[in-house]
């Protein structure tokens, strides 16, 4: 598919400008600035208004007509309700967990087949790898029937193993992650051979190290699908308390009705951990995406 | 066995099958317990009457195809499926190429346009679902309320079926388009900053320097960005769900939704599942188009 085109998985640092950048002002960069300033504005839009609604009491967010500054004042209440009734904090409980194992999971199966794909002259290496590329075709949607009845056959559903076990398979990290080996110089391994090194402890101590931006990447890819995936977790769970922050949020309109400012703060408050985690690695998250992104999606 | 790298003998090549399939073994186990045996599971389930209650006509050969192929329902979610996706894709693919344009001018502050544009593609769906519905909200919404600001009168976004597919489009094109935003970015800063000097010594001006060079340089991404944005509007479920619930009367209803709800709300899985496979199987011709197209390229 669309990754057999990544030819170099890690690309240049996107900080950098251009150097023909740097010259002075010019009409141009100062339209540039206002054009992107004026879709910015729009682009918050939706987070503003969310954010005006959740601080405004119950009975002013369900009045016409709108008011944009609360006549009544600003009020926290809607978050403190939704914190003490409690789910929103377990449900992120339950991502936290669910997302962390896919990831850890994820990651040593697929760096030690990537590692042997790389390196490892072994029969029917090229039959494997057909197969694991083949596979990246293949929509999730049409394993959620087959994937529901092999997890009521296993008395899965309703436990974290049937949110956690079928999405630890992504052949497309595999593809990334044996494309970046196969870039690491073969002398430092060869040598480490020679010198009686096990396959195992050369992988730990040699291409492991060397591997970090590229296994960070396909963390943070992982991860992110992870803490976002809606359609599996709301298949294979039911039970309120074993719910992902997604699934979870979908239950609260009918659970709160029209509880509006509520409805808002829990959105709000369910948006936050992603957002502070990007604010605080921007960096690693745009490269991880774009390096990553073309292979998974 | 020092050097089973160098040396081809036999109990080298011994040693590296032992190991290479070691090291793909966990994910092996994976891919055929969860991945391989599904599939397979799912296209056996397809040609039964299994049912969520357990009872099970048995084999009924491809009566379940012969019915999806002649049901109405699976023929208007398909057609909303495709609607959706060449509505969706074009928007996300041009607004995508403009921004990145835009901030790719050199524009000072680089962190807070890609902070802005792509921060809605963190947000799970359920969130970006809650925010629209209550902007679409008929009596309350913020939507309708800056429209009545300009003298457009009020949209009926979630009621008329007309209307009702492009209210997700909208919130799909917030929600997604930062994504193809920055695979944009990164190819236009691929482009080899040479092209532009000997440009602008030449007295290209901008526009000229972004139609001339960096949009033919852009040719391989944007068709990468196209099938990608194909192929994931194809799958849409989340927000349709969750936003309209597929109506008003099925107008939204996707190929996806009408899966699950034959399915989980119908309890009919090997229907379920052949409507599946129908979907799988134009996923399919899709991905294969674009493996021809790019073997053509390269050629």
């Amino acid at each position: 598919m669309a990754t057999i085109t990544l030819e170099n998985p890690v690309k240049p640092d996107l900080e950098e400008p251009r150097p023909e950048n740097k010259k002075k002002v010019s009409p141009a960069i100062v339209i540039g600035t206002v054009v992107a300033s004026l879709v910015a504005v729009l682009w918050l839009i939706p987070f503003a208004w969310a954010a005006i609604t959740s601080l405004k009491r119950e009975t002013e967010a369900a009045a016409t007509p709108i008011t944009f500054y609360p006549e009544s004042g600003f009020t926290l209440d809607a978050f403190v309700s939704v914190l003490r009734a409690g789910n929103l904090p377990m449900w992120t409980w339950n991502s936290l967990i669910t997302s962390a194992a896919i990831t850890a999971v994820t990651l040593v199966i697929s760096a030690l087949c990537g590692y042997a794909l790389s390196r490892i002259d072994f029969k029917g290496r090229r039959m494997l790898m057909t197969i694991v590329i083949g596979s990246i075709i293949i929509p999730p949607p049409v394993l959620i029937i087959p994937l529901f009845y092999q997890m009521l056959a296993l008395n899965l559903i309703d436990t974290y193993w049937a949110i956690i076990l079928p999405q630890v398979i992504h052949p497309a990290m595999v593809f990334v992650l044996k494309k970046f080996f196969d870039q690491i110089p073969r002398e430092l391994e060869e040598a480490a051979l020679m010198d009686g090194a096990g396959r195992i402890r050369i992988f730990v101590q040699i291409v492991l190290p060397l591997s970090r931006p590229i296994m960070a990447a396909v963390a943070i890819f992982v991860f992110i699908g992870a803490w976002n995936n809606f359609l599996w977790p709301f298949i294979a769970t039911n039970e309120s308390t074993l719910l992902t922050l997604p699934v979870g949020l979908q239950t609260i309109e009918s659970a709160y009705g029209i509880q509006y400012a509520q409805n808002m703060a829990s959105a709000l408050l369910a948006a936050f951990p992603l957002i502070v985690v990007f604010l605080f690695f921007q960096r690693q998250i745009i490269k991880g995406v774009s390096t990553t992104g073309l292979a998974g999606t | 066995m020092s050097s089973s790298v160098i040396v081809r003998g036999s109990v080298a090549s011994r040693a590296n099958n032992l190991h290479g399939w070691a090291f793909c073994a966990p994910f092996i186990f994976f891919f055929l317990a969860f991945l391989v045996w599904p599939i397979i599971h799912g296209l056996i389930m397809s040609f039964t009457g299994q049912t969520l209650t357990g009872a099970n006509s048995g084999f009924v050969g491809f009566a379940n195809y012969a019915e999806a192929f002649s049901d109405p329902d699976m023929w208007s979610s398909l057609g909303n499926t495709l609607y959706f996706t060449v509505a969706s894709t074009i928007p996300l693919v041009l607004v995508a190429l403009a921004m990145a344009a835009l901030v790719n001018m050199g524009l000072p502050a680089q962190w807070l346009w890609r902070l802005s544009f792509f921060a809605p593609f963190l947000l799970a769906s359920t969130v970006v679902s809650l925010f629209f519905t209550w902007m679409y909200n008929p009596q309350l919404g913020l939507f309708n309320e800056l429209l009545g600001f300009v003298g457009i009168g009020p949209i009926p976004w979630l009621n008329d079926p007309s209307v009702a597919m492009w209210t997700i489009v909208i919130a799909t094109v917030w929600w997604t388009v930062g994504f193809n935003f920055l695979l944009y970015l990164a190819a236009m800063q691929n482009v080899p900053a040479q092209h532009y000097e000997a440009a602008s010594l030449d007295g290209a001006g901008r526009w000229r320097q972004f139609f001339s060079i960096t949009l033919p340089q852009l040719g391989p991404t944007t068709v990468l960005i196209v099938i990608l944005q194909i192929l994931a509007s194809l799958k849409v479920f989340d927000q349709i769900y969750q936003i309209t619930g597929g109506g008003p009367g099925g107008a939204t209803r996707s190929i996806v939704q009408y899966v699950f709800e034959t399915g989980f709300t119908g309890y009919r899985l090997g229907y379920s599942a052949a409507i599946s496979f129908i979907f799988f199987a134009l996923i399919l011709l899709i991905s294969i188009g674009q493996i021809f197209s790019n073997r053509n390229r390269s050629a």
